[in-house]
């Protein structure tokens, strides 16, 4: 089950396609966090990443961070192993850390159902907007931007004007 | 003529693909009954030679001969558009050109 509104962010300490572990405690100062479950081989998070990274990048110096996770069993989807992520990472050009949660763990904390799906938090790591990044898979079809809007209204020190919406994507891979 | 849609539950693409499907045999004068069958195992995959969902196969032929041959999984299938876009379904030119 997926964590409910305003409950605060889960812990976690993974190993970033950077090569060094990444905590919650290390993004305390950003104002904005976006935890991100993603993956590699799934065909709606290929079409959505590129509108991940032009987030990143429009929202950074504002303090917005974006962190993305990979949960999928790697051993029933190699295209989602560790070494995959960071081939990924390092060909598309990301400007955020992405994570590898190996045993499941952290996505069982989380709860997410699909990747791509957003997890926002405010300043107090507490849950104010779920679900997807924006209403189309096609970028020029997009007519709701769920996540920027979401961002801007905090940046306002407002709350998100949609607080849950549902995730479209492939599913998480778990183990068994 | 057999237009077979294979598709997992797992990936929310199918509905998109069989509508498009559906237009395309409608605006070519095709009137033909889509066989939908589900994938639901691993096992299956492998006996169907599944490389993701959705599977289009016209006359037992892929309508992308490129991702045919990808391991068979339960999982969604990446097509790749001409303009190098990537698509969790089909597009209508790949249909159009597989019922040509």
């Amino acid at each position: 089950m997926s964590l409910t509104l305003a409950t605060e962010a889960p812990p976690f300490d993974l190993p970033g396609v950077d090569g060094r572990n990444h905590t919650l405690d290390e993004y305390a100062d950003a104002p904005i966090l976006a935890v991100v479950w993603s993956c590699n081989h799934c065909p709606y998070v290929i079409a959505w990443e590129g509108r991940m990274k032009a987030l990143q990048e429009e929202y950074g110096d504002r303090g917005f961070r974006l962190v993305a996770i990979n949960s999928n069993d790697a051993e029933s989807y190699p295209a989602d192993s560790f070494e995959a992520m960071q081939e990924r990472a390092r060909d598309q050009g990301f400007n955020f850390d992405y994570l590898y949660d190996e045993d499941q763990s952290v996505a069982q904390q989380y709860g997410p159902e699909r990747t791509p799906e957003v997890f926002l938090f405010d300043r107090n790591r507490r849950l104010v907007y779920h679900g997807a990044i924006d209403d189309s898979r096609e970028e020029d079809a997009v007519s709701a931007r769920y996540l920027r809007d979401a961002i801007e209204a905090l940046l306002a020190d407002g709350d998100p004007p949609v607080s849950e919406t549902p995730p479209v994507g492939c599913t998480v891979k778990w183990k068994g | 003529m057999t237009v077979e849609l294979l598709y997992w539950e797992g990936c929310p693409s199918h509905p998109e693909a069989r509508e498009l499907l559906e237009d395309v045999l409608r605006q070519r004068g095709l009137d033909v009954q889509i066989r939908m069958r589900h994938v639901a195992t691993r096992q299956e995959a492998a006996e169907l030679r599944f490389p993701g969902s959705p599977t289009i196969r016209i006359d037992g032929r892929d309508v992308d001969p490129a991702g045919a041959d990808e391991s068979p999984a339960l999982t969604c299938r990446i097509y790749r558009l001409p303009d190098g876009r990537v698509s969790p379904i089909p597009s209508r030119e790949q249909l159009e050109e597989a019922l040509a």
